[in-house]
């Protein structure tokens, strides 16, 4: 809301506090600063002239040259405008002024002619376009009448008016208007708002005998007030209302429109002013729209509408939507001669529907789908026949409609001071309580043993007991209450999952893995992307109604394309290396279509690129976060049916029949896929699980005192028999002295025959209690080496 | 047998200063003082000597013996010491060459600032609540005192899955879920991902992370929470850090606040960080609405509640002085190692 200073001033006085002051207070009342800013550009040497000459410039058809008197001197001026007269008055940007934008002016020659300055326009003096009335559209700003000569042209305008944007929360529609800021800042300095008398002094006739208003939708216009005023002229509205909307981001239109905008945004009521001749037998009926009827509104739109819309018509024909915009067939024009003034009561939650279905937003509709008092009507309608009178636009006819069936009460809420207390943690007495009540207009008294607040009519969220704590609070000062801390035994503590998710990320960090984090939502084609089979169960998908576009359309089932997708944007950034892991959560829908909650299941998914990268580096960092974890006995069994993965260079992991988790080579496919131009390794892992079979026990096992005996085993053996089945014959046979076995050499090629392999494990041995002789290792060596021969066809090398 | 006597003893003081080494040294040792050494050569020759001269002999002979020994003695060490300085000053390297580099991952920046949150908070007594991502309107908004009406809840501001699913846009669910699974004293934190119908530009994110604080007992007061947030914002941004709590408005709570606090880059003087005016709003907050806590089961006439939520995003970014929140997401592996 933007707030025009001097204006704000007529309703309350605050003369004696600097903005400064007046915005602090007001953030910390609840009236957020979202900005200042001068009505005007910061002008220097822009002063009020005098036309006195304007002759063509002999060598330029456009230009004119001027003589311009400025008190103290006259200046010729050359100018390109044509929508000046002599005798106007106008501003003048002298030799070395300073106008919009900080653009200085200098005198200068033009095709010949000295120029001693320039006639400013208001673009020219800082207004927006969009606020600048239609006469001064594209020439220079003439005044209105003659100023003194010479005088600053802000000061001679009294417009040297600071704006100041308040952020005004949802819930205080009311403070959408001047005079409800001016009330706020009431409350804030303990002064008395002052409000417009709304009094005509002249008035003849009676409304009643000039229109009828019926309403057949009572529930969408609870209230309906109207005035009529007669014998209108139209004319521009006085230049001090003009600045004052143009100051507000309003465009001054013509006196009668100005008006009703000005009152609006004095109040925060919207208004509608109809030509009464165009309304049919003089009758406004507010009713429903019949199905698919047509009505052109101001901004020359035909719009069909249905019956969940509220009109104004008029017995023939629609004049209006209700609440949000006019009808082209009763505008105001320069013809006009007598005209019916709406203020009226719309339902809030009909006028947002509409507005919305309608794609049609306006200063009115956005007020009313925010709430006005119905309260209102009255107050305001007097208002603008008060103004319509004081600026001679007309004359306003006596009497008032106002239908109004249901009238509604004052709210009353009763309140305990005690809660108010408790839950601000203050300790004010009731007299302060009520105290700080009387600042915003709220009268308490005494009722069945409880004080009891009167609600102002314009404050509609006041509704409960707890609304009143916080009028208190925050007008007493949130920065008056104590800062404290809540006085009970708690303890503070991860949950076990939330510790076991810590290590696992210590482990991942240790092992070099950086973390990324990804969306949620990703594209369906993603699935395509890492080569999943159509009837894989990933593919069972939640997806959105209202997507940001289809490459977030559906909730993530699997993490790996969006880890495959950051490994190709680093490698396409041309950096050599990538080690990274996200843990997230996947979404996987209980049925199709979702009826019920998704199962969300946090998954751990590891990817890596880059020279020193290969299967078994990847396979180390899983490694690590199991040992981590305290998770053993798991095994790599070979997997070469996963789309996703080279068919020779990928596993899963096994513990005790579960699948934790896959990991492997990329297939060379869903690596061209994502445009990543190397090898690349994934591994995916079911968190869920490694957090059940977390194992955080430790046991001490005591250092070795005696030393190993080590022996070195060279075998040949088919190609095809794995690692694992070779070493779980040599821990079998080898027995309690056997401490580990590990392999240190593959060789294929010279020397070994085709379809075999040379394979060398480490073994080596150790007696806890004792030093062991060759002798009693090489029985068991000897043994393990028959057992391997007869198992595996093995041939010692 | 003296002369002889002296006469070896220079020979040995001129041989041990010029030994090169503790090798040459050693052999030394041996010519003179070993088995057949030439001391003890002259001590065979005491047979010879008259019985009345052989103890002044004997004498001499040892003292002899002794000054070797003790020249031998001081030689080594010298020698020792040169020997290991000129060892070290060969083996000298350039200690400004390139370390070997050890690969070290780095956490995500959100997850560094979260993990930073989350130790002040349980430290002050808080335990950390989860929730899903993927959660009901209820919970999002019914169970929140949000209006039916109110734009928040239109398809152009939040996710819907269905018309009762939505993508949380707010953590404040696990709040509701929390109150409803747990009898107070309550005091968590949950954080998470939320989401919102936002067009990506450098100041919007359709994902965001928001870290919310939840205090239910009895006698909770807008004084705990003023102390609560302002031991917070000096724990999170610096003992000097001061706040500002300014009224405001949210459904689910009353009376409601957002908070700012001293800018963290200029102390309050006004720099680019904070516009200006010194200070930088980080979260809202307010007491738990009273429906809120009856709709969640808690008798709101016995129980009273405060809550928070803040961006962490927003945080990260002014703490690491990030203009563009798409960065973030983006997961240049060159971005998360600064971290």
């Amino acid at each position: 809301m933007k707030v025009p200073v001097l204006w704000m001033k007529d309703y309350v006085d605050i003369n004696d506090i600097d903005e400064k002051t007046l915005i602090e207070k007001l953030i910390l009342t609840g009236s957020n600063n979202e900005g200042t800013h001068k009505g005007a550009a910061a002008l220097e040497n822009v002063v009020v002239g005098h036309i006195t000459e304007i002759k063509q410039h002999a060598n330029a058809d456009k230009l004119s040259i001027c003589q311009v008197d400025t008190g103290d001197e006259v200046l010729q001026i050359v100018t390109g405008a044509t929508n000046i007269r002599v005798n106007d008055y106008v501003p003048v940007a002298k030799h070395g002024a300073v106008i919009a934008d900080g653009i200085k002016i200098k005198k200068g020659k033009l095709r010949g002619e000295v120029s001693n300055g320039m006639l400013c326009s208001l673009e020219e003096m800082g207004y927006e376009k969009s606020c600048i009335p239609k006469a001064f559209d594209d020439g220079i700003f003439i005044l209105d009448k003659p100023y003194p000569l010479g005088m600053n042209i802000l000061e001679a305008l009294n417009i040297d008016e600071t704006v100041i944007e308040f952020e005004i929360t949802p819930n205080r529609p009311d403070c959408l208007s001047v005079i409800g800021m001016a009330r706020e800042v009431a409350a804030s300095f303990d002064r008395k708002t002052q409000y417009p008398k709304g009094i005509v002094k002249g008035e003849t006739g009676d409304a009643n005998d000039y229109a009828t208003v019926k309403v057949t939708a009572p529930d969408l216009c609870p209230r309906y007030v109207a005035r009529i005023v007669r014998n209108i002229e139209i004319k521009p509205s006085p230049i001090w209302m003009q600045f004052r909307l143009m100051h507000a981001g309003m465009r001054p239109i013509n006196n009668i429109v100005d008006i009703t905008n000005y009152v609006m945004l004095e109040y925060g009521q919207p208004i509608h002013a109809f030509d009464l001749d165009t309304v049919s037998d003089h009758t406004i009926i507010v009713r429903r729209a019949e199905p698919k009827e047509v009505l052109t509104t101001l901004d020359d739109k035909a719009r069909e509408l249905d019956e969940d819309v509220l009109v104004i018509a008029d017995p023939n024909k629609s004049v209006g939507i209700a609440g949000i915009m006019g009808g082209g067939n009763t505008e105001i024009s320069p013809a006009t001669k007598n005209i019916l003034i709406e203020v009226a009561t719309f339902d809030k939650s009909n006028i947002r529907k509409s507005s919305k279905e309608l794609g049609l937003r306006t200063e009115a509709s956005s007020r009313y789908e925010k709430g006005v008092s119905v309260s209102l009507p009255p107050i305001v309608v007097n208002r603008v026949c008060e103004l319509i009178e004081q600026l001679g636009a007309g004359e306003v006819v006596g009497g008032i409609i106002d239908v109004y069936p249901e009238k509604r009460e004052a709210t009353e809420i009763a309140f305990r001071p005690e809660v108010v207390n408790n839950v601000n943690g203050t300790n004010l007495t009731l007299d302060e309580m009520i105290e700080i009540l009387q600042k915003l207009e709220i009268q308490t008294v005494m009722k069945d043993g409880l004080p009891t607040a009167t609600i102002p009519y314009y404050r509609l969220d006041l509704e409960k007991e707890i609304d009143l704590v916080e009028e208190v609070a925050r007008i007493y000062g949130y920065d008056n209450i104590g800062k404290t801390l809540p006085a009970f035994d708690a303890w503070g503590a991860k949950t076990n999952a939330q510790r076991i998710e810590d290590i696992t990320k210590l482990e991942l960090i240790a092992s070099g893995v950086d973390e990324i984090l990804t969306y949620s939502f990703v594209s369906k084609k993603d699935l395509d992307k890492i080569n999943l089979s159509e009837d894989s169960i990933l593919r069972n998908q939640v997806t959105l109604i209202n997507p940001l576009g289809e490459e977030y359309s559906c909730m993530r089932s699997t993490l790996m394309p969006n880890v495959l997708e950051v490994l190709a944007r680093n490698s396409n950034r041309k950096i050599e290396q990538a080690r990274i892991y996200e843990m997230g959560s996947i979404f996987l829908p209980k049925e199709l279509p979702v009826k019920q909650l998704p199962i969300e299941k946090k998954m751990l998914t590891i990817g890596c690129y880059g020279e020193h990268e290969d299967f078994f580096t990847l396979k180390g960092i899983v490694e690590n976060v199991l040992e981590g974890l305290g998770v053993s006995g798991y095994l790599f069994e070979k997997e070469t049916n996963h789309p996703s993965f080279h068919s020779g260079r990928c596993a899963n992991i096994i513990w005790d029949n579960h699948i934790l988790g896959t990991l492997g080579e990329v297939h060379p496919i869903v690596c061209e896929n994502y445009d990543i131009n190397t090898r690349a390794y994934l591994a995916d892992l079911d968190f869920n699980i490694l957090l059940q079979i977390t194992n955080e026990e430790r046991k001490f096992k005591a250092i070795p005192k005696h030393p190993a005996v080590e022996r070195d085993i060279a075998i040949l053996v088919k190609d095809e028999i794995t690692s694992y089945e070779v070493e779980k014959i040599v821990k079998e046979t080898a027995g309690g002295l056997l401490e580990s076995v590990k392999m240190f050499d593959v060789y294929k090629g010279k020397q070994i025959p085709d379809g075999y392999k040379s394979v060398a494990y480490a073994l080596i041995f150790r007696a806890e209690d004792r030093t062991l002789v060759d002798d009693e290792v090489n029985v068991i060596f000897e043994n393990v080496l028959k057992v391997l021969s007869s198992e595996l066809d093995a041939q010692l090398r | 047998m003296k002369a002889e006597l002296e006469q070896l003893l220079k020979r040995a003081k001129s041989d041990i200063e010029v030994a090169r080494n503790l090798k040459a040294l050693d052999d030394m040792r041996i010519k003179y003082l070993g088995k057949k050494g030439e001391v003890t050569n002259i001590l065979k020759g005491m047979k010879d000597v008259a019985p009345e001269d052989r103890p002044a002999m004997g004498k001499m002979v040892n003292d002899v013996r002794e000054t070797i020994e003790v020249m031998l003695e001081n030689y080594k060490e010298e020698k020792k010491a040169l020997e290991i300085k000129e060892k070290l000053a060969a083996e000298s390297i350039d200690v400004t060459m390139p370390s070997k580099q050890l690969v070290r991952g780095h956490k995500h920046p959100l997850n560094v600032a979260l993990d930073e949150v989350k130790d002040i908070f349980i430290g002050m007594g808080y335990k950390i609540a989860e929730g899903p991502e993927v959660d009901t309107v209820y919970h999002n908004f019914d169970a929140l005192n949000a209006p039916i009406d109110h734009p928040s809840r239109s398809l152009s501001d939040t996710f819907y899955i269905t018309e009762d699913i939505l993508l949380r846009t707010q953590t404040s669910p696990i709040q509701v879920r929390t109150m409803k699974q747990q009898k107070p004293p309550i005091k968590i934190i949950a954080p998470g991902r939320c989401f919102r119908n936002d067009e990506i530009d450098a100041t919007h994110s359709p994902m965001f992370h928001q870290i919310e604080g939840l205090v239910v007992d009895k006698n909770i007061t807008m004084a705990d929470l003023n102390g609560t947030l302002d031991m917070f914002a000096k724990r999170l941004f610096g003992s000097q850090t001061r706040t500002k709590f300014r009224p405001h408005y949210f459904p689910f709570t009353e009376p409601s606040a957002e908070v700012d606090v001293s800018c963290f880059k200029c102390g309050g003087e006004g720099c680019r960080f904070c516009s200006g005016s010194g200070w930088i709003e980080i979260l809202g907050c307010g007491m738990v609405h009273p429906n809120v806590l009856a709709e969640c089961g808690i008798d709101p006439e016995v129980y009273s509640g405060f809550a928070f939520g803040m961006g962490l995003d927003r945080i990260v970014m002014m703490k690491y002085e990030i203009d563009d929140i798409r960065i973030l997401f983006e997961n240049d592996i060159r971005f998360i190692k600064q971290f």
